[in-house]
């Protein structure tokens, strides 16, 4: 691959974290907090929707949280892939 | 009672899913390439954005980077395809239990039952938004009443788009399409259609079944009843294991089979075209079975457990041939062999991987039978083929796959 097409295939919006998460006896799974890159955790307040989803900004697809951080909404999400189970975020304005 | 089919068709497939993984790519013309580092490699597919320059599926890497300097070529991902096709699967099958896909990225959808007091066109609608939505990816939809003709409202209004095709338009709309569009029509049909002045689709179905099959036989009459919006084949259920127990394929050789490399590479020969089905349904086999008919016309088959489930031509052929060399001694030529995978499993279900394998190779080599798939699929069979079968031409030469299915393949 030239250096070209290398450095498009780039993906700097897509950050993967660290998440602790609570699994309920249904077999739902929860996210509770996250690493950020800068090592800073973030807690999460609740969960407000669990839907399958695309993310069009960080490239990729899963099951995505709607989650209060902060008093703010943001979106998490549980990836589909073979190797299966990642969570990634948006990483805004990246 | 009119049936309402639908058939579903991601938009270049292959290209979208990487333009949604590398947002970066967005916006440049994009083709996915296979063997980007060889010579020989070919486009897969290609985005919109270099279709103006005349970039096209099949074409060779140089040929596509001459009419498109600026072409990013992608390698392509195959287990990224694969999940996509799957997810887009799950998505029909919340539709209708009916789902019959065709390849990686279409598929039929049989609706008559569970419209639920809605239209076609909606339920299209609805499926095309989910897809968006949830695959980050667009699908064309085409609805009509037979599945030769919902296929072709799929290519009508590309990207994401719905096209509906009645019993009172189909006049209007797919008779006008080129002859060959119509499902079945390949370049030697459409010389000959050419000849005797059908161009359109609707030439074909005013030619009449009568001049058709006594023109081109059984095949002129198939035509026809595509044409003229007769097709009354039915969408199949798949994923019900009950329906497909085996994928198999036998041939009776232009010679008797003399030795064991004879016996090779005939086994090799029908093992892709086993694989290549295996892989067209989804299912890899647990076990594989051979059955071999001497010269004197008696007969038996042999069966082998695998360490692991497969989809592979070269793993199926090893075990063929552990079968072949325990169970026949070569008193007697062979006159026909066979070879079927049995005990199948979806391919999407996990596997339990043997504990010295090089999984890494596994992936590759996978990914290699793809590339071959994709590439017969374009091209024909014989535009690739395995070393070994040159070694003797009547017996690596032939079809397997082509010969013992119905034409078209897949469909019928």
């Amino acid at each position: 691959m030239d250096e070209k097409t290398q450095k498009l295939m780039e993906n700097d919006c897509k950050v993967y974290v660290d998440v602790t998460e609570d699994r309920t006896k249904d077999g739902q799974i929860l996210p509770r907090s996250f690493v950020w890159e800068d090592g800073r955790r973030y807690e999460i307040d609740r969960v407000v929707e669990v839907r399958r989803a695309a993310s069009l900004r960080a490239g990729g697809i899963g099951m995505r949280y709607k989650v209060m951080i902060q008093g703010r909404e943001r979106f998490m999400w549980l990836e589909d892939s073979n190797g299966g189970g990642k969570w990634f975020v948006e990483r805004i304005g990246g | 009672m009119a049936r309402t089919i639908l058939h579903a068709d991601l938009d270049t497939c292959y290209a979208s899913i990487e333009m949604l993984y590398h947002p970066k790519l967005r916006g440049h013309p994009v083709a996915v390439g296979g063997s980007v580092e060889e010579r020989h490699g070919i486009i897969l597919a290609r985005n919109y954005e270099a279709r103006p320059f005349g970039v096209r599926v099949g074409q060779a890497l140089w040929q596509a980077r001459q009419l498109c300097p600026d072409l990013i070529i992608v390698p392509p991902s195959y287990d990224k395809y694969i999940l996509f096709s799957k997810l887009f699967r799950g998505i029909l099958s919340d539709y209708s239990p009916l789902v019959e896909p065709f390849g990686l990225d279409e598929s039929w959808v049989d609706v008559t039952q569970s419209l639920g007091g809605r239209t076609g066109g909606e339920i299209a609608d609805e499926i095309r938004e989910r897809v968006k939505f949830e695959l980050g990816v667009t699908v064309s939809v085409g609805v009509s009443f037979n599945k030769i003709f919902s296929k072709l409202g799929s290519d009508m209004h590309k990207p994401n788009g719905t096209t509906v095709i009645t019993q009172e338009n189909f006049r209007e709309t797919v008779w006008r399409l080129p002859a060959a569009d119509l499902l079945g029509v390949g370049r030697s049909t459409q010389k000959k259609l050419l000849q005797w002045g059908v161009k359109t689709i609707g030439d074909i179905a005013r030619l009449g079944a009568e001049q058709l099959q006594q023109r081109m036989g059984k095949w002129g009459l198939y035509l026809y009843t595509y044409a003229a919006g007769l097709d009354s084949s039915p969408v199949r259920e798949f994923g019900n294991e009950a329906v497909v127990k085996s994928v198999g394929n036998s041939t009776t050789c232009p010679r008797d089979l003399e030795n064991e490399q004879d016996a090779h590479i005939v086994l090799l020969n029908l093992a892709e075209s086993v694989a290549e089905r295996m892989r067209e349904l989804g299912f890899m086999a647990k076990t594989v079975v051979i059955s071999l008919r001497l010269n004197d016309l008696t007969w038996f088959e042999r069966q082998l457990g695998l360490e692991r489930p497969t989809f592979l031509a070269p793993e199926l052929t090893r075990a063929a041939m552990i079968l072949l060399r325990e169970n026949y001694r070569w008193e007697k030529p062979l006159r026909s062999i066979g070879i079927r995978g049995t005990n199948l499993v979806p391919m999407n279900s996990a596997v339990q991987t043997t504990l010295f394998e090089n999984e890494e190779q596994r992936m590759k080599a996978e990914k290699i039978e793809y590339t071959l798939d994709e590439i017969r699929r374009r091209y024909g069979h014989h535009a690739v083929n395995r070393g070994l079968l040159l070694l003797d031409g009547k017996l690596g030469l032939l079809d397997a796959k082509a010969d013992h299915t119905i034409h078209p393949v897949g469909y019928a």
